[in-house]
């Protein structure tokens, strides 16, 4: 029973509370922008079924960040040549989903064990080099958690700016070409946005877990909403609470952020999936002359 | 339909060719698609009906000579050209309403902050009422059927009031009743409109009835004229170069024969 008292006072401390919060303040702010950034993309990561282009990203984010480390560099901008590296091999190579998986079931293991290469040579402390897999916001000082938020506002802009060609060309890209969408570059852009995105999650979540934070949120919101307004609205929501409550849960304690935040993004992914399975099927109440019995059923059964 | 000679087209090929490689698709290409005018693209898979909608649509350059549209060179991403494709299922669970799948017509090719604009919303309306779908406008499209689907990709199509309708198997994979519904409301829209229609199928009987003219692609050449014209025996054996039937029964028509690889007509599509 002492043991799980132990264990419990671990995982739960809220002594000195308001003290630790003024230290974090800054942490708290990065995490929040970083998950609506990450809520926003997650939501054209699910439309494009570009989920695992995730951890392929992140991985070798992971390489770069490890190699900045080694070598004295800053690890912000090593991440960054990690993420953005990745994303555009995918970018380019992997056009169609076939191509695009197995080039990151190629890269993926490849930045990952260039990363522990790179973590094996640095002599340092052995915290900041498990910080890198599995999160270290606290530790990111003041002018790096200022480029992190920069960098989530600007992915933000941009986002919003090609909002529209974006949604067009992840549902029916020939139609959205022979509308004068530009589909590559589009693409192209998407990836390099999405490279960013997971360079800033890996700081704060560590780059084996940002799913958590760029896919559970979106595919939580699609659990409960097909609104075009309300699914991205509710998956920033659901980012920004889980990065921040994460911290927030985690303050007190000496274990590391991210299973807070994982856990957290988790049960709300677990909740969206039981508040949809109760929705009312919504088709079946709508009378519609022109729709057949036939694809009536089918429809519910997709549904 | 009957278009005085001082009309001009709207689509014109002059002598165009296209191939791949060694291979030509098609070459000396003469066509003209007045406006209003319904013109069926038919032919087996691989003989260049998606092509030559391509190079339509200015994503493929002709190896040589000229097509123009309204007598302008073509460009990418004219707003002149609505473009309706096969018939894809969006997945269920697409964050994305009925009306939204239109909008994307009117306005998805806008770059900028995605605000709401009151004209865009008077337009979607008035689409989607054209093509009979204000029923389901505010379902996620993903719950809806494939020919409601279907019907929404119309209305996308025609948003831009194009001159020129151009369909890529757009009935594939449809059920009878919403093959006849989707050409109909095609055919309705080129009449009311004087909207050239250029249709490319692999089965032309759902739109038998609506068809002006018939550009028939095989074996690197080409066919062109009325389906009386075209669809016949003698016309087709020369065109595949080998005995083929054309059967017409009960108002369908029926191509019998036609070499192996050359599947068509009967396929059902997947």
């Amino acid at each position: 029973m002492d043991n799980l008292d132990g264990i419990w006072g671990r995982l739960f401390s809220f002594a000195n509370y308001g003290e630790l919060l003024g230290l974090v303040q800054n942490s708290i702010a990065a995490a929040a922008v970083l998950g609506i950034v990450g809520g926003l993309i997650g939501v054209f990561v699910m439309q494009r079924d570009m989920a695992f282009a995730v951890p392929g990203i992140s991985e070798l984010s992971f390489a770069g960040a490890a190699g900045a480390l080694l070598i004295g560099a800053n690890v912000v901008a090593g991440s960054l040549v990690g993420s953005l590296v990745a994303a555009v091999l995918i970018g380019l190579l992997g056009a169609k989903a076939r191509d695009r998986n197995s080039i990151i079931g190629v890269l993926m293991p490849f930045g990952l064990g260039l990363g522990i290469l790179f973590l094996a040579l640095y002599p340092g402390r052995s915290a900041n080099k498990f910080g890198l897999l599995t999160g270290q916001i606290i530790s990111v000082d003041i002018p790096q958690l200022g480029t992190l938020i920069a960098i989530a506002v600007v992915v933000l802009v941009a986002l919003l700016l090609i909002w529209r060609p974006l949604t067009f060309d992840s549902l029916d890209a020939d139609v959205a070409a022979a509308r004068g969408v530009p589909s590559r570059t589009l693409s192209l852009g998407f990836m390099v946005l999405l490279g960013l995105t997971v360079a800033v999650s890996v700081q704060i979540i560590g780059s084996l877990l940002v799913l958590a934070l760029v896919v559970t949120p979106a595919a939580a919101a699609l659990r409960v909403s097909s609104s075009p307004l309300s699914v991205p609205l509710l998956s920033m929501l659901f980012g920004s609470v889980s990065a921040v409550g994460g911290i927030l849960l985690a303050l007190g304690g000496s274990l590391p952020i991210s299973p807070y935040i994982t856990t957290i993004s988790f049960l709300i992914y677990l909740g969206c999936r039981i508040v949809g399975a109760r929705r009312p099927a919504r088709v079946a109440v709508r009378p519609t002359a022109t729709r057949s019995p036939d694809s009536r059923a089918a429809a519910r059964i997709a549904a | 339909m009957s278009h005085s000679t001082e009309t001009a087209p709207v689509l014109e090929f002059r002598d165009g060719a296209l191939g791949f490689g060694d291979r030509s698709l098609w070459e000396g290409l003469d066509l003209r698609v007045m406006p209003g005018e319904f013109l069926a693209v038919l032919g087996p898979n691989g003989s260049g009906k998606t092509s030559l909608l391509r190079t339509i649509l200015g994503q493929q350059q002709l190896d040589s000579g000229s097509v123009r549209l309204s007598g302008h060179a073509i460009h990418r991403g004219d707003r002149r050209v609505g473009y309706i494709p096969q018939q894809k299922l969006v997945p269920p669970g697409t964050p994305l309403r009925g009306r939204d799948l239109v909008a994307l017509g009117v306005n998805g090719h806008r770059f900028g902050l995605p605000l709401p604009r009151r004209g865009d919303r008077q337009r979607v309306d008035a689409l989607l009422a054209d093509v009979g779908a204000s029923a389901y406008a505010d379902q996620p499209v993903g719950t809806l059927s494939g020919g409601e689907q279907q019907r929404l990709r119309v209305g996308q199509a025609l948003a831009g009031d194009p001159v020129l309708l151009l369909c890529d198997e757009p009935l594939l994979s449809l059920d009878l009743h919403h093959q006849r519904v989707v050409s109909e409301l095609i055919d309705r829209h080129r009449r009311s409109h004087d909207t050239a229609v250029v249709f490319v199928t692999h089965d032309v009987n759902p739109v038998l009835d609506v068809v002006d003219r018939i550009l028939y692609l095989a074996n690197g050449r080409f066919r062109q004229g009325t389906p009386d014209e075209v669809l016949r025996s003698e016309v087709l054996s020369d065109l595949y170069d080998t005995p083929v039937d054309v059967i017409r029964s009960r108002g369908r028509v029926i191509v019998a024969g036609v070499p192996d690889g050359h599947d068509h007509h009967e396929e059902e599509g997947q």
